[in-house]
């Protein structure tokens, strides 16, 4: 993963010393709140319900064991305890104060970590595919890209004040794991019909108020332009993009407004300008930067067939933790192995100072001292001998960190909603404790096989319950927590927004809504169609019956 | 509003004329867009000092064809949050080719300068006792960056190829 060299080193450092003045002149007395919001979220110190909210970037989701060490102890000696990993693939530490900020920065420094852009109208944390240079299915790398976009992006004077904030994913795989498409620029590495490997570009896509997916503004661009072409997109947003209503002024609000013929038209007229300035990447750049990913020192081993079958068949459990948690690797003897951090009745994407110690002892023990955050709030070790499996497996059940449970309905996205966040509507956390709990003791998990639930506490949608196969989004009424369903929503390659089901639940309500969903599924499906594939091949109707009884006349008149 | 120069402060010699002033005989002039393209023949006339200030709806292009006539421009941010104008400075600097005064009003806060600086701007309206002194502390708090920008420095990536910026 990258490194540091001195010029990063030095800049991260004059990001630290520089917030520690700004605080320091906060607690003086010499600014107030108000000029201080500003510096403060650039540097991601929000002000939340309880305490402030300091949000650790984690580039492209790739962290070492050695980070991850050093995030248990800011969770340890500053927070109580917990660090929470979000959708974003960054962590949040929620019981912050002020006063501690400067120095939990200068100790992220000393471990090549930082909080800068992690909030504020600016380009945010870039992510990315967390099976990146790893995955069977990939065709490139993106991670390359990714640092130097993260480079580019990071401090930038032109784009510090964008009409609002600004999300970039990257994926190398035809398997999109990254979500581009609900991204306000997705970069898609493939190849065009001479082989050549290059990007395509996705632009206008998000969630929020108005869930919106990308649209293709380039087929193909040679991977050398790709800066010089974000730089064109960013310049037509800062320009363009709408400023007199925040609700209105991410880039697909624009694209929407004057359509994507026009947008591309405006975009590709600034980008002649600039594709061939000092923007583009240097072989120099790219080897240096590429010299960071190159593959570690993998052992000449075969996989694993029988003696695994025999393991798998001996223990049912690990067989169970086998088929949702471990996936197949590009090289031989190797696998991807991901722990899940929803273990049924818990917080999902928290996890305590001591697991994160426990975790990082395994990943130096198994998967070469690094491990990559996944947007979906887990965890996950990329190159784990097929041998090390089941002593793997051993030791997570020891740490109840073996939860099966991966792409499965127990394996919730929930924003922080109204346990934290100032903006919530409704409780997330809860709501996704019940769901797990429910599956956990219904023993229907394996049968129902892949489905996401993602659940989000306002309409701002954190959660990401637009692209949740079943999405819950928490809403007011007159006072009162209730909780509205959409179905039919995903992220991936095939991306769609979910539907909304009907009227809003109450929190009591949803476990079962959910079960009844699950089990109109379970009596209609076709062979070994997944959850989606069912509801796209008959639509919404059988699930809505489920939930609100049958279809009267009054309602279809309504 | 107390002005700098980035090294020192500054006395404004410019006389704002905004749609309802009338035109003064002599002095220096800084216009509305409205003002410039109403008075433009007058305007061009004259042998004094004269800028042209733009609201941050005011695309730049507008000037563009009368920029080598221009000593100043100045650029609206009518909150720091607003950041049209760093794209503006960009274009009249690196695409439109300006180099006399470009001037940064309005809602300019110290944490600002800097980026400022980086994209072009090279005059300041600050409301401070001491601009110059802000400016000091605010446009050293880095001394690396990885984006070239209009300002010539050197970049973390140029540092490290150990390649001089002939600029
Ligand atoms: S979706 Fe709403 S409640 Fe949840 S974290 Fe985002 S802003 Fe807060």
């Amino acid at each position: 993963m990258y490194r540091y060299d001195e010029f990063d080193q030095t800049l991260i450092n004059e990001r630290a010393e520089q917030f520690r003045r700004q605080s320091a002149r906060r607690l003086d007395g010499d600014i107030n709140e108000d000029q201080f919001k500003p510096l403060r979220l650039m540097n991601g110190l929000y002000l939340q319900l309880h305490a402030y909210m300091l949000r650790v970037n984690v580039p492209y989701g790739c962290l070492s064991a050695h980070q991850l060490r050093r995030l248990a102890h800011i969770a340890r000696r500053y927070d109580k305890g917990f660090g929470h990993f979000t959708t974003r693939q960054n962590i949040q530490f929620n019981w912050i104060s002020l006063t501690d900020t400067p120095d939990i920065m200068t100790e992220l420094a000393e471990v090549d970590m930082n909080t800068i852009q992690s909030s504020g109208n600016c380009v945010r944390n870039i992510t990315a595919d967390h099976y990146a240079g790893r995955a069977r299915d990939e065709i490139e790398d993106p991670r390359v890209w990714c640092e130097l976009l993260r480079q580019y992006s990071v401090l930038h004077p032109e784009f510090s004040y964008l009409p609002r904030k600004f999300k970039l994913a990257l994926t190398g795989s035809p398997h999109d794991r990254a979500a581009v498409a609900v991204h306000d620029i997705g970069l898609r590495l493939h190849h065009d019909n001479q082989g050549r490997p290059g990007f395509e570009v996705i632009v206008g896509g998000g969630q929020g108020r108005t869930p919106v997916i990308g649209k293709t503004i380039r087929q193909w661009i040679e991977p050398r332009h790709v800066i010089s072409y974000v730089e064109a997109i960013l310049r037509v947003y800062n320009l363009y993009g709408r400023r007199d209503n925040i609700f209105k002024a991410r880039i697909k609000i624009l694209v929407n407004a004057i359509g994507i013929d026009k947008f591309r038209k405006l975009v590709d007229t600034e980008w002649e300008q600039i594709r061939d300035t000092g923007l583009q990447v240097s072989n120099t750049e790219f080897e240096r930067i590429n010299a960071h990913f190159l593959p570690p020192d993998y052992e000449n081993l075969a996989d694993q067939g029988d003696e695994l079958a025999a393991k798998r068949t001996r223990e049912p459990a690990f067989d169970a933790w086998m088929r949702s948690n471990v996936t197949g690797h590009k090289v031989p003897g190797y696998a991807i192995v991901n722990i899940s951090l929803k273990a049924p009745g818990r917080i999902p994407g928290d996890i305590s100072a001591d697991k994160m110690e426990h975790v990082a002892a395994l990943a130096d023990q198994f998967s070469f001292g690094e491990l990559r955050v996944n947007h979906r709030q887990n965890l996950t070790f990329v190159d784990v001998r097929q041998i090390d499996l089941y002593l793997l497996w051993e030791q997570l059940v020891a740490l109840e960190l073996a939860t099966a449970n991966i792409g499965l309905a127990s394996d919730i996205i929930a924003c922080p909603g109204l346990d934290y966040c100032a903006l919530a509507n409704a409780r997330s956390i809860p709501i996704a404790q019940d769901i797990s709990l429910h599956f956990a003791n219904s023993g229907k998990l394996q049968q129902v096989g892949n489905l996401t639930i993602n659940i989000s506490g306002c309409m701002n949608a954190c959660g990401h319950h637009h692209v949740g196969n079943i999405g819950i989004l928490g809403v007011n009424k007159r006072g009162k927590e209730y909780f509205q369903l959409t179905l039919g929503g995903s992220a991936d390659e095939h991306a769609s927004l979910g539907i909304r089901l009907g009227r809003g639940l109450p929190r009591a309500e949803v476990p079962g809504a959910i079960e009844r969903i699950v089990d109109t599924y379970l009596t209609i499906r076709q062979a070994t169609e997944t959850f989606l594939q069912t509801y796209r091949r008959i639509g919404i109707e059988p699930f809505r019956e489920a939930v609100y009884g049958p279809v009267n006349v009054s309602r279809r008149v309504a | 509003m107390p002005l700098t120069n980035s090294h020192q402060n500054i006395i404004d010699p410019y006389i704002k004329i905004g749609p309802d002033d009338s035109l003064p005989a002599e002095g220096a002039l800084l216009v509305t867009l409205a003002v410039w393209q109403d008075h433009w023949e007058r305007l061009m006339r004259r042998q004094e000092l004269i800028g042209v200030q733009l609201t941050s709806d005011e695309h730049p292009e507008i000037i563009s064809d009368d920029i080598d006539q221009l000593d100043l421009i100045a650029l609206e941010f009518p909150t720091f949050r607003d950041g049209r104008a760093y794209s503006y400075a960009r274009l009249i600097r690196e695409r439109y080719g300006f180099t006399g005064e470009l001037r940064a009003v309005g809602d300019v806060l110290l944490e600002q300068l800097h980026y400022m600086e980086r994209v072009g701007f090279n005059s300041f309206e600050v409301l401070s006792n001491d601009p110059a002194t802000d400016f000091e502390i605010a446009a050293n708090d880095f001394t690396v960056w990885y984006q070239t920008s209009g300002d010539q420095r050197r970049t973390a990536t140029m540092l490290r190829q150990g390649k001089k910026n002939h600029g």
